[in-house]
C-alpha cells in the first residue's frame, strides 16, 4: 500500500513538472506609503501576460510592505519552495539589494521593473539580471543635461539624506555645468519644506533641482506654489507621475521634468499600452506601468525563443530584447541596463486631468556612469 | 545668512509646533486623564485629512472640509473609544500599544480600501494662498500665519477649557482620583468617551490643515505620532501646558537645527560632508533635547513629581 501511495505521488510529481509551466514570482509593494508604485507595476505587467494569452505563465505576486526583510522572506518562499524560475517587482533600491544579489546567485534570472542601484549596474553586476527600467541616475543626469540645455547657471539642489537621494545629486551635477548656489539634504520622510523654501529664495538661483518621490515631492510642490518663490523647478519623473500629479493639482502645472517613458511617445506599441491599459483599471498608465509592461514584454519575447531551464539560450534571448517596447528602440548595454533616449517633459492639463507632455530630448542614447565597472 | 531669512525661519519653527500642539494635546490628555498608551492616534490624524480632502473635493468649500474633518474624527475617536478603548483602561500599557497598533493596520487598509492607494487632492483655500509681506520686508505664506494663529486659538480654548469650566474641572479631577469623582456622581465613562473624541477632533483638526501644504496619503499619522509622543514626553505627560511649551521647543529645535547645523558644519568642513553630516545631526536634535529634559527633570518640564 505504502508503494503504491509512493508511487502515484511519484507520478504525479512527474506529471506537474511535464506540464512546463514557466513560474514567475514578483515581490513588490502593494500596501503601505509607496503602494502606488506597486500596484501600477504589477497592473502593466499583467496587463502584457494577458494580452499575450499564454497560460501557461504563473505568476506569483506577493506583497513586500516596503520592507527588506520582508522582501528577502518571500524571496526565499519563492526561490525554495515556489521553485520561481524568474522573479521581478521589487520597487526600492534597498529591497532590490537585499533580495536580487542571493536571487542570481541560486541561478533565478531577476527583471528589475524599477530600481537600478549603482552597484547592480557596475561591480556588481550579473549575468543573471537585466534592469528594464533605468539605471538610479539616468533621469537625474539627464535633468543635469536639460538645465544645460536651456542656460541655468545656478542651480539650488535638493534631496533626501539616504542613498538614492545622494547618487541623485551626484548624477545632476555629473552632467549639469554650471554653478550651484545651494545644495541641501533633507530628511527621509520630511513633510515640511518651509525651512528649505527660504534657504531657495535667500539664495538667489536661477534654477532648482529637487528629488523628492512619493509624498515628499507633493508637499514640496505645493508648499513651493504657495511661498510666491517663481525659479524654475526641474525633477525626474519620480514626482510627476501620473498618479501623483493629480494630488499636487495646480502647483505642478508647468514644471519640467525628465522621464524614459511619456504616453505621447509615438509608436503603435505605446499607443495600444495607452489605450488597452486605461480600457482595463480606468485610469491613465504612469511610468511605472510602462516599466512592468516592458518587463513582461522581454520575458515574453525571451520564453518565444527559449525554456528558463535552458539558461544561456534564454539569457542570449533576453539579451537580444527583442520586443516592441512601449519606449521605441530599447537594447542592453553591456551590464544589462537599458541604453535609451531620456526626455524633457511638462506638466499640462487635458481636461480635468494633470499629465505630462514631451517638449524635448535631453540624452539619447543614454547608457549608465557604472558599466565600465562591469565585469560579466 | 540674513535677519530676514532667520525670522521666516522662526516663523516656520512656529508653524510647525503649533500643528505639533494639535497632535500632542489630545495624546496628553488621554494619557494623562485615562492612562491609555494610544497609538492609532496618528490614525484620526489621517480620518481627518481623508475627510477634509473627499468633503473639500465634492463642494469645492475648504472650510466645509474642516469641519467635516473635526467631525469626522471625533466620531471616530467616540467609536473606537466605545467599542475598543474602553476595554483596555485597566489592562497593561503592552496590550494597549498591541491593541492601538491593530487599530493602526485596520485604520490603513480601512481607509486604503475606501480611497485607494494613490494620495488624494487637497489644496489651500485661494483666499489664504500666496504670501503675504510682512514689517520688514519679510515674504511669508498667508496660510502659514493662518495656521499659528488657528494653533494659538485652539490652545487658548483648550486653557479656558480645561482651567475655567465645569468639564475642564471634572477632568482634572479624573485625572488625579478617578474613583472619587465618581463616587460624587460625575458619570466617569461618558466623560473619557468626551475627552477621547475631543484628542481625537483635534488630530483630525491638525490632519487637515496640514494635509492642505502636505500630501494626504495613508500612513500621513505615524511620524507626526512619534514627534507627538517626543513632545508630550518633554512637556510632561498629561500636562496641556508642557504640551504647548513641548510642541513649540520641539517645532523650532527641529527646523532651527535643519538650517543652521550644516552651516555651522561649513565653518571646519567642505560643502557636501558638512551638508550631509550637518542635517543628520539635525535629524537626532529633537532626541537630544529629548535627553537633556529628561535628565534635569525625569517627568518632563511640566510633569507631576513623583
Amino acid at each position: 500500500m505504502k508503494k503504491l501511495l509512493l508511487a502515484t505521488a511519484a507520478t504525479l510529481l512527474y506529471a506537474t513538472a511535464a506540464i512546463a509551466e514557466v513560474k514567475v514570482g514578483m515581490i513588490t509593494t502593494l500596501s503601505g506609503g509607496g503602494a502606488g508604485l506597486g500596484i501600477d507595476v504589477r497592473d502593466g505587467f499583467m496587463l502584457a501576460i494577458k494580452q499575450s494569452g499564454r497560460d501557461d505563465i504563473n505568476v506569483v505576486i506577493e506583497d513586500d510592505q516596503r520592507k527588506p526583510e520582508i522582501a528577502v522572506q518571500l524571496s526565499d518562499k519563492m526561490i525554495q519552495s515556489e521553485r520561481v524560475d524568474i522573479m521581478t517587482g521589487i520597487i526600492w533600491s534597498n529591497l532590490a539589494m537585499a533580495v536580487v544579489p542571493s536571487a542570481v546567485n541560486q541561478d533565478v534570472f531577476y527583471l528589475s521593473p524599477n530600481a537600478g542601484p549603482s552597484p547592480l549596474a557596475g561591480p556588481g553586476c550579473h549575468k543573471n539580471y537585466f534592469n528594464v527600467a533605468w539605471q538610479n541616475d539616468n533621469l537625474h543626469e539627464a535633468a543635469g543635461a536639460y538645465a544645460n540645455g536651456v542656460n541655468y547657471k545656478n542651480s539650488f539642489i535638493m534631496a533626501p539624506n539616504y542613498p538614492a537621494g545622494q547618487d541623485a545629486l551626484t548624477g545632476y551635477k555629473r552632467f549639469y555645468e554650471g554653478k550651484l548656489s545651494g545644495e541641501i539634504f533633507t530628511q527621509l520622510g520630511q513633510t515640511d519644506y518651509a525651512a528649505e523654501i527660504a534657504q531657495i529664495r535667500a539664495s538667489g538661483a536661477d534654477s532648482v533641482y529637487f528629488f523628492l518621490p512619493g509624498g515628499m515631492g507633493i508637499s514640496f510642490l505645493k508648499q513651493y506654489a504657495d511661498s510666491g518663490v517663481d525659479t524654475p523647478v526641474i525633477g525626474p519623473a519620480f514626482s510627476f507621475d501620473q498618479g501623483i500629479l493629480q494630488a499636487v493639482g495646480e502647483a505642478a502645472l508647468g514644471v519640467v521634468n525628465t522621464s524614459q517613458w511619456n504616453k505621447d511617445i509615438d509608436n503603435p506599441t505605446n499607443s495600444g499600452f495607452v489605450d488597452t491599459f486605461q480600457a482595463e483599471y480606468g485610469r491613465l498608465p504612469s511610468l511605472y506601468a510602462s516599466q512592468g509592461f516592458d518587463t513582461a514584454n522581454l520575458l515574453l519575447s525571451a520564453l518565444n525563443v527559449a525554456e528558463p531551464s535552458d539558461a544561456d539560450a534564454f539569457r542570449d534571448a533576453l539579451r537580444a530584447a527583442n520586443f516592441d517596447s512601449t519606449r521605441g528602440d530599447f537594447s542592453f548595454g553591456p551590464n544589462h541596463h537599458p541604453v535609451q533616449t531620456i526626455y524633457a517633459r511638462e506638466v499640462i492639463k487635458e481636461g480635468d486631468v494633470f499629465t505630462n507632455k514631451i517638449i524635448g530630448t535631453a540624452l539619447e542614447n543614454h547608457s549608465d556612469a557604472y558599466a565600465a565597472d562591469c565585469k560579466m | 545668512m540674513s535677519t530676514i531669512l532667520i525670522i521666516e525661519q522662526i516663523l516656520n519653527g512656529l508653524q510647525f509646533g503649533v500643528m505639533l500642539f494639535l497632535m500632542a494635546a489630545g495624546l496628553t490628555l488621554i494619557f494623562g486623564v485615562m492612562g491609555l498608551i494610544n497609538l492609532a492616534h496618528g490614525s484620526l490624524y489621517m480620518v481627518g485629512a481623508f475627510a477634509a480632502a473627499a468633503v473639500a473635493g465634492a463642494t469645492g468649500s475648504f472650510l466645509l472640509g474642516l469641519i467635516a474633518a473635526f467631525v469626522a474624527a471625533a466620531l471616530a475617536g467616540a467609536i473606537v473609544e466605545m467599542v475598543i478603548i474602553r476595554r483596555l483602561y485597566k489592562a497593561a500599557h503592552l496590550d494597549q500599544v498591541l491593541a492601538t497598533f491593530a487599530l493602526i493596520l485596520i485604520f490603513s487598509e480601512g481607509t486604503r480600501w475606501l480611497f485607494g492607494s494613490f494620495p488624494l487632492f487637497l489644496n489651500i483655500p485661494s483666499a489664504l494662498s500666496g504670501p503675504v509681506t510682512l514689517p520688514g520686508g519679510i515674504q511669508y505664506s498667508l496660510y502659514r500665519l493662518t495656521l499659528i494663529a488657528i494653533g494659538l486659538a485652539v490652545g487658548l480654548g483648550l486653557w479656558v477649557l480645561i482651567e475655567r469650566t465645569r468639564i475642564g474641572v471634572q477632568i482634572r479631577a479624573g485625572k488625579n482620583d478617578r474613583e472619587m469623582i465618581s463616587a460624587l456622581g460625575v458619570d466617569i465613562g461618558k466623560l473619557y468617551t468626551l475627552i477621547f473624541a475631543l484628542g481625537a477632533a483635534l488630530a483630525g483638526l491638525a490632519g487637515a490643515l496640514v494635509g492642505a501644504i502636505q500630501s494626504v496619503q495613508v500612513g500621513m499619522g505615524e511620524p507626526v505620532l512619534i514627534l507627538a509622543f517626543v513632545v508630550i514626553v518633554i512637556g510632561g505627560i498629561g500636562s496641556i501646558r508642557g504640551a504647548f511649551v513641548g510642541a513649540l521647543l520641539v517645532g523650532l529645535t527641529d527646523t532651527l537645527g535643519g538650517v543652521f547645523l550644516p552651516e555651522l558644519f561649513k565653518l571646519f568642513m567642505d560643502n557636501g560632508a558638512a551638508q550631509k553630516s550637518g542635517s543628520a545631526l539635525a535629524s537626532m536634535g529633537i532626541y537630544v533635547l529629548m535627553g537633556v529634559v529628561l535628565i534635569w527633570r525625569p517627568t518632563g518640564l511640566f510633569g507631576a513629581r513623583a
